[in-house]
């Protein structure tokens, strides 16, 4: 038996001492991070609190038909809880989640609670009826019942632009409502586009860097280094200097008589001011991957085809090209994901036009203080992202991943 | 007449100085219009033809007598130092464990460990946001850090597991049978042969915390305000030549970060 144990814990030592190294930064990130983030995930499909300030009336209405208006015992439950929540301080809270579901009802309730408080029991329908017309409406009854879902994919569906009817089909918002699939289509575009730019503008650098003599080489990888370690804050604050309109670029055109003075071009505070910046800020994530693949490259190949008869564009094409492939792929792998979650440059240099998905996040975290929708269009770009790195990580290794 | 083989070449060329005057453009405008003289964003006539009163500290003069920019400055060094050394810790402990073959789970430990890099920071900071303000930590020094910490330990994990994979295990090996146990082996043999790695990956956590906006836009209040936390502000509401003077210092200081780092990684090679 003995030698058997002996194995045993010569196997399990290593193994233990590996996992007891890891272990204390896995409770930390997962304290620190991965339970925010679920939270926030579970924020985008779980709220109480509807259901938590009007059991009584939910329970009760459980039972209604969803066509006349509901019994009399369902309006004297909700005269009942509205002046228990709005005691409690609960009625805003309420009242805004119902109101998401139905616009208006917000002031329908807090209306009519000012007139409820000074009752003591009921009223019945007629009486809530006679207070706002809207108690008569079928609609507000299942605005009510939704907004009390504990659990509701209503957040996802409206960060789909789409909607649940009171019959349980899915269908699409208004179009006057309909704006967050236009914006993902548009997140997802000026991504492409940016990606595109980079690998237009990161392709010649490098290629010139990989093959340039080490000295040379070095000191052009010094230039690409120092916008990708400079402040993030920094890069954009001088884009905002160079391309407003009483800015450096813009003077430069008047002194040189190219516009007039008040002809100047809006190049900030729009899309082209995102585009601009963020091909800025993440061009050095394309360059470093194609160069670190091009230095790999033996010049050779490229005389020995043309030596073969090639044409400068035909040995590039054929032969140079291919090669560099990896690093296109990883390149733009990457500065697409990193487009597609941005948030601080579109935000400062976007102006109304230039705002990403990541922008209409923090609109709805800090703004409108709709945290579930805000939840909800945090877990979709969340899983885009997700879905892009295991194909990274598949492509490249994460672990490989060149920080500057 | 030029040959049609060089054009293409002076083309290619000409290219690739444009595309490096776009690359470092902002950087080059920046630094000598934090001296302008005058508060306009534009190089006035005199700092064309380099007439002396043309330029002046007055923005720097400002900037170091400001109250608002010494606590920013303040804050930053108190946040990303003790962010920093709190990642670095637990991120060299943790590399030191995946960098072990018996590691079990090792691709899923390493995934979930680099998920705070991965993840885009608007969404990081919207759940530490609703999280950390349930524990009462949101709109304090010590929830930042923490908030901090956990977005730099990536890169401290990504840089020290990269070292030792180029460390070779015979030498704690050979220190073993020579009597030293695990700690002193560690101490005396390893750390010193892994240190650039170990402080590579510090200078990234701390540059990261240095400079991140998001989560302090989330969870601080004017009491935690950093340096881009404050030139956000400033940026939005109206920006101030000031902060061209601080955008100097910040590159400045990006360019010390930079030859540190690669001055350690050729040591490390």
């Amino acid at each position: 038996m003995k030698p058997k144990t002996d194995i045993k814990i010569s196997v399990l030592r290593p193994r233990l001492r590996a996992a007891g190294l890891v272990l204390p930064l896995l409770a930390f990130i997962g304290i620190t991070f991965i339970a925010p983030l679920g939270t926030m995930l579970i924020r985008s499909i779980y709220d109480p609190v509807v259901a938590d300030a009007l059991p009584e009336t939910l329970d009760l209405l459980s039972q209604w038909d969803g066509t006349g208006t509901p019994d009399e015992a369902v309006y004297a439950a909700l005269a009942r809880e509205l002046r228990k929540a709005y005691e409690e301080r609960t009625l805003g809270r309420v009242a805004g989640r119902v109101n998401r579901v139905h616009a208006g009802l917000r002031s329908v309730m807090t209306r009519s609670v000012r007139r409820l408080r000074s009752m003591d029991e009921g009223p019945g329908r007629d009486a809530m009826i006679g207070i706002d017309a809207a108690w008569g409406n079928v609609q507000t009854w299942h605005a009510i019942r939704s907004a009390g879902a504990r659990f509701t994919s209503r957040h996802y569906l409206n960060a789909l632009d789409l909607q649940r009817l009171p019959d349980g089909a899915i269908a699409s918002q208004p179009a006057e409502r309909r704006i967050y699939l236009s914006l993902l289509w548009r997140t997802l575009v000026v991504s492409l586009t940016i990606t595109g730019l980079c690998l237009l503008l990161g392709y010649p650098i490098a290629h010139l860097i990989a093959h340039a003599s080490a000295r040379v080489s070095n000191l052009l990888l010094i230039l690409v280094l120092v916008p990708f370690w400079t402040s993030l804050l920094v890069r954009t604050t001088s884009w905002i200097v160079l391309l407003q309109k009483q800015g450096v670029l813009n003077s430069l055109l008047v002194s040189l008589g190219l516009i007039g003075d008040d002809g100047r071009i809006a190049m900030v505070y729009n899309m082209t001011g995102t585009l601009v910046a963020m091909t800025h800020v993440l061009l050095p994530f394309m360059i470093l991957p194609l160069y670190s693949i091009m230095r790999a490259i033996p010049p050779t190949q490229m005389r020995a085809a043309s030596s073969l008869g090639a044409s400068p564009f035909q040995a590039f094409w054929r032969v140079y090209w291919p090669q560099t492939l990896p690093g296109v792929g990883a390149g733009s792998l990457l500065v697409f994901i990193l487009a597609i979650g941005y948030y601080i440059t579109p935000a400062l240099v976007g102006g109304s036009s230039g705002q990403l998905i990541s922008n209409m996040i923090a609109y709805h975290m800090q703004t409108s203080l709709n945290w579930s929708l805000a939840a909800a269009l945090g877990g979709i770009l969340f899983v885009c992202v997700v879905a892009l790195y295991l194909f990274y990580d598949r492509l490249v290794g994460i672990e490989r991943m060149r920080l500057g | 007449m030029i040959p049609k083989q060089n054009l293409g070449r002076i083309a290619y060329l000409v290219c690739c100085v444009l595309i490096f005057a776009f690359l470092i453009a902002p950087i080059l405008v920046i630094v000598p219009l934090s001296f302008n003289a005058e508060p306009y964003f534009t190089f006035t006539e005199g700092m064309v033809r380099l007439e002396a009163e043309a330029y002046s500290l007055r923005w720097y003069r400002q900037i170091i007598q400001d109250e608002v920019w010494t606590r920013a400055l303040g804050n930053s060094l108190i946040i990303g130092i003790a962010a920093t050394a709190l990642a670095t810790a637990l991120g060299t402990l943790a590399a030191l464990g995946l960098s072990s073959p018996a590691m079990p789970g090792r691709r899923f430990a390493m995934g979930l460990l680099i998920s705070p890099m991965v993840t885009p920071v608007i969404i990081s900071a919207a759940g530490m946001f609703f999280f950390f303000s349930n524990l009462g930590l949101a709109q304090t020094h010590l929830g930042l850090i923490l908030a901090h910490a956990a977005l730099g330990t990536p890169f401290v994990v990504i840089t020290v597991t990269a070292t030792l994979s180029a460390f070779d295990t015979n030498l704690t090996r050979a220190a073993a049978s020579l009597g030293a146990g695990p700690l002193r082996t560690f101490r005396r043999v390893q750390l010193p042969l892994i240190a650039p790695g170990v402080i590579s990956g510090a200078l990234f956590a701390f540059a990261t915390s240095f400079d991140e906006v998001v989560v302090v836009l989330f969870m601080g209040s004017v009491e935690q305000r950093t340096i881009p936390r404050q030139m956000w502000a400033g940026i939005r509401e109206q920006i101030s030549p000031a902060i061209l003077a601080v955008a100097t210092f910040l590159i400045a200081f990006a360019v010390l970060l930079l030859l540190a780092v690669e001055w350690l990684r050729r040591r490390a090679t």
